[in-house]
């Protein structure tokens, strides 16, 4: 499924308490590696109709960055029944991400 | 089999893949992360020619199009190994398979010294950054530290310096290895601190950095420095330990080759940060991509007729 748009109004809802997975993808347009990891995260999005993918935009959601202690970015992090189950930072390949989802890693 | 087999898609690797394209070779492209190599975390190249201001991002994805553009394939693996010669073709293994080539070209690069402190992955992205330009944003009004003394250090420092309230520099000489002209900047700040004979030897704080151990290079004695995060500026290690007993490393772990680019085996030529060279710079892999693409090219023309 799509990816989601994640501001403070919908994450209560959307990441909280999705009934599924979240994988969050913490990022920033100014930032290189983000913006190689978007395509991995957007194609898995697209793929695994098991999990949600939101992403979130720490310049417009510097509240949730530091809810969340995010200092670096990419932060990729596995939310499941409102608990951040773990978190990793830095660009990861297809397979590297899909092991994080699925903590094969 | 393919003409040239490169590894690594950075600056190098892919100037490399443009030219031998356009030479009208096989061409695959290895690459273990993201295309584009060390420069992505840039935010503005201002000293490539012909270009007056781009970011590292678009920099790499212009470069990473116009090979593709030209036919070159990439692959997205990691190699571990590599063996052959010229007679007989070589043979490079990564997670996904194994590729056979008439000629290789090592465009590995290189990536961030890390300090090689039992807590440092614990605290990666915690307070502790490789990445002044990346993570500074988020220490605005904090103290920090960088450790290292040399050009990137001193940069960093100056970066941070305006974003963050107070920015120790810690260094484990007695002086710095920057450039004078950098290090005359950074002290003209008030709010950047030398810590001079010294090197950061412990992490702490609960959930994220809250201090730093300090060992003076001096007396070893110790210290505690409390700060919200740490930019580790240490310098960079070549990342060619799969080709070490393949090519001649030199003890640095860089492969050894002069401008010509030509490796200690014949048919395998070396490119960008990854080779022994003086000034490691966008203008200098992309040189080094073109040469040792054109040498690969004619080393082919001469050995398969």
């Amino acid at each position: 499924m799509a990816e989601i748009i994640i501001t403070k109004e919908n994450f209560e809802q959307e990441v909280i308490k999705s009934d599924k997975k979240v994988l969050v993808d913490f990022w920033a347009s100014w930032c290189g590696p983000c913006m190689m990891l978007a395509p991995v995260v957007e194609e898995i999005a697209n793929e695994r109709d098991d999990i949600k993918v939101c992403k979130i935009n720490i310049d417009d959601n510097e509240e949730l960055a530091q809810k969340y202690g995010v200092m670096s970015i990419p932060t990729l992090s596995v939310f499941e029944k409102g608990e951040e189950l773990r978190s990793s930072v830095g660009y990861k390949n297809k397979q590297g991400v899909l092991s994080f989802i699925d903590d094969k890693g | 089999m393919y003409d040239i087999i490169i590894i690594g898609a950075g600056t190098a690797g892919l100037t490399a893949a443009i030219y031998a394209r356009r030479a009208g070779k096989d061409v695959i492209v290895y690459e273990g992360e993201s295309y584009g190599g060390q420069i992505i975390t840039t935010p503005e190249i201002a000293n490539y020619p012909g270009i007056k201001n781009i970011s590292g991002y678009a920099f790499a994805t212009g470069l990473f199009e116009q090979a593709q553009e030209l036919g070159a394939e990439v692959s997205f693996d990691q190699i571990s190994s590599i063996s052959g010669n010229a007679r007989e073709g070589f043979t490079v293994t990564g997670d996904l398979g194994t590729q056979q080539g008439k000629t290789v070209i090592l465009a590995c690069g290189a990536r961030n010294r890390k300090m090689g402190l039992a807590d440092e992955e614990k605290y990666a992205g915690r307070g502790v950054s490789y990445c002044a330009t990346c993570d500074g944003a988020f220490f605005k009004g904090k103290e920090v530290a960088v450790f290292g003394g040399g050009n990137t250090a001193l940069e960093d420092a100056i970066y941070l310096s305006q974003i963050c309230s107070k920015v120790y520099l810690i260094h484990r000489r007695d002086q710095f290895r920057a450039e004078q002209a950098l290090v005359n900047t950074a002290l003209s700040y008030d709010n950047i601190v030398p810590v001079l004979s010294n090197v950061v030897s412990g992490l702490s704080g609960e959930k994220a950095l809250e201090a730093l151990e300090l060992t003076s290079t001096k007396d070893e004695s110790k210290s505690t420095l409390a700060v919200d995060g740490l930019f580790v500026a240490i310098g960079q290690v070549p990342s060619n330990e799969f080709a070490r007993g393949f090519v001649e490393l030199d003890e640095a772990g860089y492969v050894k080759a002069g401008e010509d680019c030509h490796t200690n085996v014949l048919g395998v030529y070396t490119a960008g940060d990854g080779r022994t060279k003086t000034l490691r710079q966008l203008t200098t892999a992309a040189a080094d991509g073109a040469i040792s693409a054109v040498a690969a090219c004619n080393f082919i023309a001469k050995s398969f007729l």
